[in-house]
């Protein structure tokens, strides 16, 4: 409320989280590859090709998709174009100011979009309507709406799910016009699970799904882009540093949570 | 409301609490012609003709003699500024630490980023005078350190101190309460500590309820908490 | 005032769309809500009060009040660019007056309550719902106030008076067209925010002032329910 350098976590509790994570516990009793529960509330704006609200515990973002048809890139004329923005609202955190964008909405932003864009997992050439000139873009956009940590993975997992739950607007070419609120199938997707995990690394001790707390003691980051074993985007974050076996130890454990995640999310999608 | 009835009902700004020409306003609320009104978000309570309102929520108000915690953000030549969660800059003068503190060792007694217990002697125009010489006030080497609704710290208390006692019995903690919402809790395990933390978020949310103490106690038994050997302990953040 | 009017969605001149609150909705906030009016959704997070930055931006006298409001990209049709717009700084600056009157800010001089709006879905009407979310999550984070603030959008639709415009009769083609009046005012009656677009007689214009008057005391018993109500449900537990 009215200070801001006490909000941060103390010096003191950072002492403990370190100390309890020595012995392998957490404050909330999860285990370090644990991650919290996951609740995807569907369509939460009905606007949207496509949205979400996701909940990591405490954490909650909403992910929405929204189509638009513009000429394509240069480079690839005959594919659709992909657009991902995180927006790090101040009602989320009393940390959060006003303004432009601060890198770390950028990062998120940057990090979602290569996951999402090197998996292949959207189909782009399908969405080419005529080659070198009309193609669909996707947005894909992400508010922060309450942040106790980890805000990178629950916009991944919003974006996934979004994605799967988007449908194509119909186009009416006569007279160059979206139909929003029409549609003409689902998004076509690859069969695949493109989930960002973050891994982080606390004295000697590696954890995912931070909590804010927890977050704020994290010495250094690690997020993979990943689906079913197969890696398409990495990004070390912060400064600190990784031995070469705790690399080898994270690609393990993402691995394996990649799977419990792909669990949970499954069962909130059915 | 009938003169004896101390029966709480939640009320929002601008809502008329009760009418009548003997009614007085007191805190969070109004006299408007004959009306009392309600100028918080809060629960209404009526004793003796006196009507105010316990706000839920709402900015810490410092006052006189408050025990708070607070983070250290600067050193002066003659003293510590310390955040201690309000608008107002809040001071530690080298005067009012226990023994003598040379000019050039302030960073030994408190370094920036440091928390410490400390007590608010004067409010004035310059700001909050803080002290740190009475008993239980200092520097806080290790422990967790968290932050609940200031509103609620009189119930984590308890009447004469009866709420933090029981959490003491159950968990054999160290518990100080800062009236500005901190709470510190050091114990022999982290475990222990955890405990305490939960038992006091379980309070925060139960705070408007009767028989509390008692529902404290069940929570207790319920979570497996076993009474210890009372030890003695220092009652902190009571004196206010 | 014709009552046999028929409006797209079947409502009766006086009928507000179906509405939904609820506070506490943001756990790192001080105070927060939701408002939701037919179709609308807007959620308000009050920070505060707190230090004001930079210092010579405090007033000695009184607190400040700062709201922005945003709109999500995807609340609409055509996606909206993220980040603030010019409409969106208009309407923010119209929430603080909407809402100034009713608090109590010389209580906290040289400080600041942040209130920030953001629209999920949007079917008109959503500068009122943001007001209607933020007095709530004002009330909620214990802010010392005067009164409530309601706000209602009203409207004349060719040549009749309709309380809370849909996005459908925003369009409304027929006749003289739609015209659009959003009025938020205090429980005890004084208006606080008043806009108008399109064409009106004074005199047709004060019996919408009415039917807002109406309007906002019913959604005052929404706003007071949904506050009232998040202290019983963690009774019940």
């Amino acid at each position: 409320m009215g200070g801001e350098e006490i909000e941060i976590t103390p010096e003191v509790t950072a002492e403990r989280i370190r100390k309890y994570l020595e012995e392998g516990k957490r404050f909330d009793g999860r285990n370090t590859n644990e991650f919290r529960e996951v609740i995807i509330e569907r369509n939460i704006s009905k606007k949207a090709e496509g949205s979400v609200r996701v909940k990591l515990g405490k954490t909650e973002v909403l992910v929405g998709i929204k189509m638009d048809v513009s000429a394509p890139y240069p480079d690839s004329p005959n594919k659709g174009n992909l657009m991902v923005t995180a927006e790090f609202l101040p009602l989320s955190s009393s940390r959060i100011e006003l303004g432009p964008p601060k890198f770390d909405s950028i990062e998120v932003g940057r990090i979602i979009d290569r996951g999402i864009r090197e998996s292949k997992f959207i189909e782009l050439e399908k969405l080419c309507i005529k080659e070198g000139e009309k193609v669909w873009t996707v947005f894909i956009d992400i508010y922060t709406i309450n942040d106790d940590g980890n805000l990178l993975d629950a916009a991944g997992i919003g974006a996934v799910a979004a994605l799967k739950l988007a449908k194509v607007p119909k186009y009416d070419e006569e007279k160059a016009k979206v139909l929003y609120g029409e549609y003409n199938g689902d998004l076509p997707l690859k069969k695949m699970n493109p989930f960002a995990i973050t891994i982080h690394k606390i004295g000697s001790n590696l954890i995912l799904d931070p909590t804010r707390e927890e977050e704020d003691v994290s010495e250094t980051r690690m997020t993979v882009g990943s689906s079913e074993g197969i890696i398409y985007s990495l990004q070390k974050g912060n400064s600190g540093y990784f031995s070469v076996e705790e690399i080898e130890k994270s690609f393990e454990i993402i691995e394996k949570s990649w799977k419990e995640l792909f669990k949970k999310v499954e069962a909130q999608l059915k | 409301m009938t003169e004896t009835e101390h029966k709480r009902t939640v009320v929002i700004p601008g809502e008329t609490i009760v009418e009548g020409d003997n009614y007085l306003p007191g805190e969070g609320t109004e006299k408007q012609g004959k009306k009392i009104v309600a100028l918080k978000y809060g629960l209404a309570e009526e004793s003796n003709k006196l009507v105010k309102v316990i706000p839920l929520s709402g900015v810490y108000q410092p006052r006189r003699g408050n025990i708070i915690i607070g983070k250290c953000n600067l050193i002066t030549f003659n003293g510590w500024v310390i955040d201690i969660g309000t608008a107002e800059n809040a001071f530690l003068p080298i005067m009012e630490t226990p023994r003598f503190v040379a000019k050039d060792r302030l960073d030994e007694v408190m370094r920036i980023g440091d928390i410490c217990v400390v007590q608010i002697f004067g409010i004035n125009g310059r700001g909050i005078d803080l002290t740190m010489k009475a008993k239980g006030l200092g520097r806080i080497d290790e422990g967790i350190v968290f932050k609940i609704n200031s509103n609620k710290v009189p119930r984590v208390i308890g009447k004469e101190g009866s709420m933090i006692r029981i959490i003491r019995e159950y968990t054999n903690c160290n518990i100080t309460v800062g009236q500005n919402g901190y709470v510190w809790i050091k114990g022999d395990k982290i475990e222990d500590e955890l405990f305490a933390k939960r038992a006091i978020i379980f309070i925060t949310e139960k705070s408007f309820m009767d028989g509390l103490t008692e529902k404290v106690e069940e929570w207790f038994k319920k979570n497996g908490g076993v009474k210890k050997e009372s030890k003695k302990y220092e009652d902190k953040g009571e004196e206010y | 005032m014709a009552t046999n009017f028929k409006r797209p969605d079947g409502r009766k001149v006086d009928e507000l769309r179906e509405f939904e609150a609820k506070v506490g909705v943001i756990p790192n906030a001080d105070g927060s809500a939701m408002y939701k009016s037919g179709e609308t959704i807007a959620i308000a997070a009050v920070y505060g009060p707190k230090k004001m930055h930079p210092q010579h931006s405090q007033d000695p006298e009184k607190g400040t009040l700062r709201c922005t409001y945003n709109m999500n990209s995807f609340s609409v049709s055509e996606r909206i660019r993220p980040g603030p717009s010019r409409r969106s700084t208009e309407i923010s600056k119209i929430t603080e007056w909407a809402l100034e009157p009713a608090l109590m800010l010389d209580r906290f001089p040289n400080m600041v309550v942040d209130v920030h709006i953001n629209i999920i879905q949007a079917d008109a009407g959503t500068r009122c719902a943001g007001i209607n979310a933020a007095a709530m999550a004002l009330a909620h984070a214990g802010i010392p106030m005067r009164d409530m603030v309601s706000s209602v959008s009203v409207g004349k639709l060719d040549k009749t008076i309709v309380v809370d415009l849909s996005k459908e009769e925003e369009d409304y083609e027929e006749g003289e067209g739609p015209t659009d009046i959003p009025i938020s005012m205090t429980h005890s009656g004084n208006i606080t925010h008043f806009q108008l677009d399109g064409k009106i007689e004074s005199k047709q214009l004060m019996e919408a002032v009415e039917l807002a008057r109406k309007a906002c005391e019913q959604i005052y018993e929404v706003q007071k329910k949904a506050l009232k109500d998040s202290i019983n449900m963690e009774e019940e537990e």
